[in-house]
C-alpha cells in the first residue's frame, strides 16, 4: 500500500486510533463517503453509522453516533461523540441507545422531530448493519 | 493539668487520626493519577473540536443567521453561573474558592441590575452558597452516585442548560470551576460558555478552505451544542484532577500537623510522669527525714 494517510479516530473520553490508512468510510450525514489520499479538504457531520478504515492490517470498523469528520490534505479526524469497535458493541448497548434516541424522538418539539427521527431510523438502521 | 491517663488517650486519638489522613493521603494521590490520565485523555478531542468550531465561529460568526447560542441573544439581562464543585469535603479550600469566586461575580453582577440564576453540580458547592445565592436557584446536578465522571453526565448537564436557554430562561451562561495546575495549585476559573467565546482561530487552520457537509449553517447549529457538552466535560474532569490534588495536599498537611501534635503531647507526657516521679521522691525523702 504505496499511498496512506493519518488517520485519528478520537472520542471525548479518550484516543482510540491513530494510524496510517489507505481509505476511511465515513457515514456522513448526507450520505456516506469515502475519504482517500489527497481529499478535497472537507467537514463533516455524522450520522450513527458504521466507520470502516482500510489500513495496511486489514480493515477496521467502528460503531459511531455522531459527532464529526475532518479531512483534509494531511489525513481524516474523526471526532465521534461515542465510538465502539464493531466487535465489541453489544445488543444491550445498542438498544440502550435506540430507547434514548426514541425518547428524545417522543419528546422533541416540532422543530427538532424530523432530526430526532431521522436519528432514531438511523440507529435502527446501525443495529440491522451489525446484524445482532 | 490533665492527668497521665487523659495524655495517654489523646496521643492515641491523635495517631488514629493521623492514620486516616495518611490513608487519605495516598487514596487521593492514587485517584489524581486516574483524573489527571482522563483529562489527558481527553485533550486531543476538545482541541480538535475547538479548533474546527473556531474556525466555523470565525466564517459565519459575522453573518446575521448565525446561530444563538454564538452570537447571543442580543441582550444580557439574566446570568446563569453554573457553579461546579465536588461532592465531597476534606480538600483544603477547593469547594470555597470556587464558591467564593462564583459569589463575588453574583454581587458583581447583581450590582448592576442584571438577573442571577444559579445551577449547582456538586453537592459542596451547593451547601456552601445556599446562605447568599439560596433564592436564585433554579436546579442542581447530584453527581454522588457517579464513579468515574463520563461524557454522558457532561451531556446531561449540557442538555439540561441547552434547555433552559431555549425556553429563553437566561442569556449567558458562565461555568465555574477549579483548573488544575499542579497539587499544590488549583486556580478557580469562570468561563463563559454561552453565548460560545473562541480564542481567535489560528491562521494556519483557518487558511484552509474546507466543504461542508451540509451547508456551514447546519454543521455549526449541529456543533454548537456538542460544544457545550464539550466545555462542560473538560470542566469536570480539570475539577476531578483538582479535587484530588486539593486534598493530597490537605491531608498532607494534616498528616504533618498530627505528627507535630503527637511530638508535643508526648514531651508533655513525658514531663508529667517525670514529675510525677520527683513528687513522689520528695515525699519518700522528706518523710525519712522526719523520723
Amino acid at each position: 500500500m504505496a499511498n496512506t494517510m493519518q488517520f485519528d479516530l478520537v472520542s471525548p473520553e479518550r484516543a482510540l486510533a491513530s494510524l496510517q490508512a489507505s481509505a476511511v468510510q465515513i457515514p456522513g450525514a448526507d450520505g456516506d463517503m469515502t475519504a482517500m489520499p489527497d481529499h478535497a479538504p472537507t467537514i463533516t457531520t455524522l450520522r450513527p453509522g458504521i466507520l470502516s478504515v482500510e489500513a495496511e492490517g486489514g480493515t477496521q470498523s467502528y460503531a459511531v453516533t455522531g459527532g464529526f469528520a475532518e479531512i483534509n490534505a494531511e489525513g481524516t479526524s474523526v471526532l465521534a461523540e461515542q465510538a465502539i469497535p464493531t466487535g465489541d458493541v453489544t445488543a444491550e448497548l445498542i438498544d440502550g441507545l435506540i430507547a434514548t434516541a426514541a425518547a428524545a424522538a417522543e419528546s422533541a418539539s416540532a422543530e427538532t422531530k424530523d432530526a430526532a427521527a431521522k436519528n432514531l431510523a438511523d440507529m435502527e438502521a446501525l443495529k440491522a448493519a451489525l446484524s445482532i | 493539668m490533665p492527668s497521665l491517663k487523659d495524655l495517654k488517650n489523646r496521643i492515641d486519638s491523635v495517631k488514629n487520626t493521623r492514620k486516616i489522613t495518611k490513608a487519605m493521603q495516598m487514596v487521593a494521590a492514587a485517584k489524581l493519577r486516574r483524573a489527571q490520565e482522563a483529562a489527558e485523555a481527553s485533550r486531543p478531542y476538545t482541541e480538535r473540536f475547538n479548533a474546527v468550531l473556531g474556525g466555523l465561529a470565525a466564517s459565519v460568526g459575522g453573518s446575521d443567521s448565525a446561530p444563538k447560542l454564538l452570537s447571543g441573544t442580543g441582550s444580557d439581562q439574566t446570568h446563569l453561573l453554573v457553579v461546579m464543585t465536588a461532592e465531597r469535603g476534606l480538600c483544603g479550600g477547593f469547594n470555597s474558592n470556587i464558591a467564593k469566586l462564583a459569589r463575588a461575580k453574583a454581587e458583581e453582577l447583581t450590582a448592576a441590575g442584571k438577573t442571577v440564576k444559579v445551577l449547582t453540580v456538586g453537592k459542596k458547592g451547593r451547601d456552601a452558597i445556599k446562605r447568599d445565592l439560596g433564592d436564585s436557584f433554579v436546579g442542581h446536578v447530584d453527581l454522588t452516585e457517579v464513579k468515574n465522571v463520563g461524557y454522558d453526565n457532561a451531556q446531561d448537564i449540557a442538555r439540561d442548560i441547552l434547555a433552559r436557554f431555549d425556553g429563553g430562561e437566561f442569556d449567558v451562561a458562565t461555568i465555574f470551576y477549579a483548573k488544575f495546575v499542579n497539587v499544590v495549585s488549583q486556580i478557580p476559573t469562570a468561563q463563559q460558555i454561552i453565548p460560545a467565546a473562541f480564542e481567535a482561530a489560528e491562521d494556519e487552520g483557518a487558511s484552509t478552505l474546507y466543504d461542508y457537509e451540509p451547508s456551514e449553517e447546519a454543521i455549526l447549529a449541529d456543533l454548537l451544542p456538542r460544544g457545550v457538552a464539550t466545555q462542560i466535560f473538560a470542566a469536570l474532569l480539570e475539577n476531578g484532577a483538582s479535587e484530588q490534588g486539593a486534598r493530597m495536599s490537605a491531608m498532607d498537611n494534616a498528616t504533618r500537623n498530627a505528627g507535630d501534635m503527637i511530638d508535643k503531647l508526648t514531651i508533655e507526657f513525658n514531663r508529667s510522669r517525670q514529675a510525677v516521679i520527683t513528687n513522689e521522691l520528695i515525699e519518700i525523702i522528706s518523710g525519712a527525714e522526719a523520723l
